[in-house]
This record gives C-alpha cells, structure tokens and sequence, in this order.
C-alpha cells in the first residue's frame, strides 16, 4: 500500500490479482495489523476507541452495500433494513433463547440474507430507478411489520435489551474488549470482500454490472447472481445489524430507518464505488462526519443558537453538509476517496519528477 | 347497511381527493422525467420547499395570500432553473445511480436547511378559505381539499393542452422523444430541460401551498413525497393521464385501507397500502399503466 514500486512486471493474470502485489506488501500489512491490534488499543483513550467501534462497525455494512451497489450494478435504498433484520434475529435468539453470539451473529446474517434476496426477487426483471423504488418499498414494508408485529420487535418501544457478548465465560463490557471483538469481524469482512471480488462470483458480479444482458449472452447467469449479490450483501447488512446491537445493547427499529440507508449509500458513494478501500475510507469518513462537526460547531453556534437548540442545529447542518458532499462527490470526483488516495500515491510513485 | 355504504362512500370520496392532490406532486416528477429523463427523488423536499417559502412570506403581516403563492412559484422556478444548470447537467451521460444518489443528496440538504435558516418549528400557511368541511351527500370535505382538486384539475387541463396543441408542448415531445433528433431539428434542447425543470417548481410550489396548509409546514411535508413514487409507478414513469390516475387509486387504496384495516393491525396501513400495490405492480406490470415500454439492446 506504501511502496513505490520501479515499473510493472507482473505476466500473468494470477499475479496481477495478487492480494500482496509486491513481497513488500507483506510488511505494509504486517504493520497495519501491529497499529490496529497493538499500538492503537494501548495507545488510545477510550473515547476514541469508542469512534473506531463505529467505524468498524460501518465498515462492515458499507462492504456489503459496495457489493451490490458498486460491483454488481443493483441499486439499494433499503440497507438499513436488512440490518434491522439482522439486529432484530440476533436480539430474539440471544435474549427468548439464550444462545451466545457466534449462534447468533451468523443466524441474523443469514436471516438478512434470506430476506435480502426476496426483496431482490424484483430485480431479475427491473433495473435502475425501478429497482431503487423497489427497495424503497422493501425499506418501508421490512420496517413496519418489523413495528407492528410483537414477537419480532418486543412490544411497545419495538426495541430488545440484549446482554453484551460472552467469550469463554468473559463477558466484553469496556470499548477496549468491544474494540477487538468488533476488529476481528471487520477485518473478516475486509479478507472476504477482498477475496470475493477476485474471485469467478466477483468477476461475474462485474460483468453484470457493465452490462447485464452482455453478461447473459457469455453464460453468466444473471438471474442466480442479481439474487447471490442481494443474498451476500444484505449478509453483511445482517452481520453489522448484530454488531450495532451487541455494541449498543439494544435492538431498535429507530437506528435503521430510510436515513441511514442513505447513509450507507453517501459511505460507498464518497469511499468510491466498486473499491474495497473506498468502502472502509467512506465508513470512516462519514461515521466521523458528525463528531468532527459537533466538536467543531459547538464552541461557535453557542453564538448564535441557544443550548436547547444546539442539537437538532447541528443534526440539520450535518444533513446539509451530507447531502453537498454527495453531489460534489458525484460531479466532481465520482470515484470518491478512493480515486484522491490513488492520485497521491501516482504522484509519488515518480516524485521527484512529474511523470 | 346503510351506514356501512355511506361510510364507503365518504371513504371513496375522501380517498379520490387526496388522490387527485398527491397526482398534483406527482405530476412535478413525471414532467421532469419526460422531458429529461431525470429523476427526482427530492419532489417531496421541493413541496417542503415551498411550503417554507410560502409560510414565511405569510407570516408577515397584512400580505396577501396571492403574494405567498407568487414568492413560493418564483423561488421554486428560479431553484429548479440552478438546479438543473449547477447539479444535473454535469451529470448527463452517466451512470443513473449517480442522478438519483444526487437528488437523494439533495433531498437531504433541503431538509436540513429550514432547521439552521428560518427555524424548524411548524408553520401555518393560511389560505383564508375557512376550515368548516363542505358536504357532498353523505360524505363531507374540508375546503381546502376541494381547492386541492380544483388546482389539480386545471393543471392537468393547462398541460394536456399545453402538450397537445402550443408549439412549445409539442417541441418538448419531440425533446422526450429523441433528444438527438430533436436537437437535428433545430430544437434547442437545453432551453426545453429549464422549461421542463420550471414547469415541476410550478407544480411542486402549488404542491407545498397546498398541501403546506392541510398539514403544516415543517421537515416532515416531505414525506409526502414518499407517495409519488407509488403513484408515478402505478402510472407509468412518463405519463400525465398515468399520474392522474396513479394518483386516484393510491388515494383510495389508502384511505380503504385505513377505514377497514387500521382497526385489525393497530395503524399505518396508510403509509404502507401503496407500496404493497406498487410492488405487486413492478412484478407484473413494470411500466405502469400508461408508461412507455423499452426495449434495450446490447
């Protein structure tokens, strides 16, 4: 990720969908790993790992949503309900049944999975702002029979209290402990995502997204992989719903509503789309939108606004600052972040000289 | 039993009413996405729009209704006229995601602003009409109801006409039709995309009047804009007489399934009726009644 390497020598296929392109690479990661396993957890306040928690948090469901949206072409404004699936299945398993959360966590992605692929059941036959509306519906529909329905929501708050996660008797209760319960799940989903793109469902997931009937006409059968992408993608809306949950303690149907499906869509969007780095850089970007943004406001907007109304102000300017970062985003660099991060590292790969 | 039809009946016409009045909204999105294939997830954040204007210009005092509805028309005008010039023009050519993630992006913008501008607290826009419900047989209606349907069908009466027979409509068919052709025809094509754009800030500026004084102005008369999409999918993407009649069936679709429904399931079929139906409908009938079928090619 650091090196700059002399020229391109890679001849054949294998090596250029190498996961470490150069032996060097193979240390950049080994120190990747040290900061996030070691340096950082020893290093940092609990405040800030409690950032990192919801960022790694985000990562996971903007993975999934890169997935459908940036490599296989199908738009989807319903994320955020398949997480509530996802959170809710775990909620109930954990609390009506006991069961600890290595049951748990894979039972609400595979429930979100299941209920993924019926609501892409009308993607075999439409497309584009079709779809989009279609998974509009899927938003609403999931969420108010998730409300309305007792036995899955819990009653009248439609949220569950659920017990932190267990490991070996230990129960992980500080930032710290959540910190690497959550780290390992993210960077699980990371490895996959990473191998899942280069592999023949990847490459398929591709060739849909170009061009679908093209696709058809090679033998890639589109119906089984439109229904696979929706499948794996709302897996990880899943799994992050359950992370959510575990960390938070609570399922509730409020953290998954219509917003933060776009949430997840402005993550992929300024990340980049169709990039596994933009998914992460995107999550981190916009899970600390809104905390750089109180502590930047809230010594100045006491100027102008009294303290009652100082939060649903800076709630309002963080929509605004949101939706303006999406546009410019898309009329300006609509490969996100992760286009600028490849633009820096082009520059350097020839410093000092221009090309 | 007599009972049970008049209750049918004020159901059905109430239903019809606010049907007629979500296809006035409605109507803003399919203009758009004739003329330029846009498509505009913000409409229910522009009728949110005007409803700020209108309901801020109301609040001075001694102003005429007519100024409100003046100063919301023209805001919305000139706000579509940048909108199309700043944000969606660069966007020609590309991907549709990017259209929609765009005005998605928009949409939220729109909401945020009223809370850091002007205040997000509830606004009355009043229309001097009076709120005492007008009956019609059995069933009974608020004023500004009955004024909802009579905008809407005039409206509906000016486009039919305006795109049937003024040489401007027929020009903007031609555009929705085939812009290349269109342009080789000596049709500017450009100016017809700001004219489409302010044709849906009229429409979506009388929307938020409207509909502004039925509910209130706040963030939430956005969600009004929820209802287009079940409408304009029922009808067709790109069809008038679909968003009309879109509009109709999703008004009685709601208000039948919130007078038998709501008291079985506890509440808020109304929000969700619509969307079954359009679901069902993308399933067997993608586009809509009266939208145009493509056919596409590799």
């Amino acid at each position: 990720m650091f090196h700059r390497e002399s020229g391109v020598y890679k001849t054949t296929y294998a090596a250029d969908m190498a996961l470490y392109p150069l032996p060097v690479a193979r240390w950049t990661v080994a120190a990747v790993i040290l900061l996030f396993a070691v340096v950082l957890p020893l290093s940092l306040h609990d405040y800030y790992l409690s950032i990192i928690n919801l960022s790694l948090i985000a990562i996971v469901g903007a993975l999934g949503l890169n997935i459908l949206v940036g490599y296989t072409g199908q738009i989807s404004v319903g994320h955020a309900a398949f997480m509530s699936v996802g959170a809710y299945t775990a909620a109930n398993l954990a609390v009506k049944l006991g069961l600890p959360f290595w049951v748990t966590l894979p039972a609400g992605g595979l429930m979100a999975a299941l209920v993924g692929a019926i609501v892409g059941i009308p993607s075999l036959r439409i497309k584009g702002l079709y779809l989009a509306i279609a998974t509009l519906a899927g938003q609403l529909i999931i969420e108010w029979i998730i409300n309305h329905t007792p036995a899955i929501s819990g009653g009248a708050q439609a949220s569950i209290q659920v017990p932190r996660p267990e490991l070996w008797g230990y129960q992980l209760r500080t930032q710290g402990q959540l910190y690497f319960f959550l780290l390992f799940f993210a960077a699980l989903a990371i490895l996959a995502t990473l191998n899942l793109v280069r592999s023949r469902i990847g490459r398929a997931f591709v060739a849909i997204r170009d061009q679908d009937i093209a696709a058809e006409i090679i033998g890639i059968n589109i119906y089984r992989y439109k229904l696979l992408a929706f499948a794996i993608s709302s897996f990880y809306a899943g799994v992050c719903g359950v992370l959510y949950t575990y960390y938070f303690g609570i399922a509730n149907y409020e953290a998954f509503q219509i917003g933060v499906s776009i949430d997840y869509l402005a993550m992929i969007i300024i990340g980049g789309l169709g990039s596994v780095l933009g998914s992460i850089l995107g999550a981190v970007f916009v899970t600390m939108l809104p905390i750089v943004l109180r502590l930047s406001m809230e010594p100045l907007a006491g100027l102008f606004f009294s303290a009652g109304e100082m939060s649903s102000v800076i709630a309002s300017t963080r929509l605004v600052l949101f939706g303006a970062l999406i546009i410019l985003f898309l009329v300006v660099e609509p490969e996100g972040l992760n286009r600028l991060w490849r633009n820096i590292r082009n520059y350097f790969r020839v410093w000092p000289f221009s090309y | 039993m007599w009972d049970e039809l008049q209750f049918a009946f004020a159901l059905t016409v109430s239903g019809l009413s606010i049907g007629l009045m979500y296809s006035l909204i409605a109507l803003g999105f399919v203009l758009v996405y004739k003329a330029t294939e846009a498509i505009n997830f913000a409409q229910g954040e522009f009728v949110m729009l005007a409803g700020f204007v209108a309901a801020v210009v109301l609040a001075a005092k001694g102003m005429p209704v007519l100024a409100g509805v003046a100063a919301a028309v023209a805001v919305m005008v000139a706000f579509s006229f940048a909108l199309e010039r700043v944000v969606l023009r660069p966007l020609l050519g590309r991907p549709i995601i990017a259209v929609i993630m765009a005005t998605i992006g928009l949409g939220a913008m729109l909401r945020g602003l009223p809370p850091i501008t002007v205040g997000g607290e509830t606004r009355a826009v009043s229309l001097n009409i009076g709120d005492l419900p007008i009956g019609i047989g059995p069933a009974s209606l608020p004023p500004i109801q009955i004024l909802g349907v009579v905008v809407t069908l005039i409206f509906l009466g000016l486009f039919t006409w305006f795109f049937m027979k003024s040489r401007m409509g027929v020009a903007m068919r031609a555009v929705a039709d085939n812009q290349q052709v269109a342009m080789a025809m000596g049709i500017n094509v450009e100016r017809y995309f700001a004219l489409a754009w302010a044709m849906a800030g009229i429409v979506s500026a009388l929307g938020g009047v409207i509909w502004g004084s039925m509910l209130g102005v706040d963030v939430h008369l956005a969600l009004v804009g929820l209802k287009v999409f079940p409408v304009v999918i029922l009808g067709g993407l790109d069809s008038i007489v679909g968003a009309v009649i879109g509009g109709l069936i999703v008004g009685l679709v709601e208000s039948l399934a919130a007078g038998y429904l709501d008291p079985y399931v506890g509440g808020g079929t109304k929000d969700f009726a619509p969307y079954v139906l359009m679901i069902i409908a993308l399933m067997f009938k993608p586009y809509g009644m009266f939208g145009t079928h493509r056919i596409e090619r590799v």
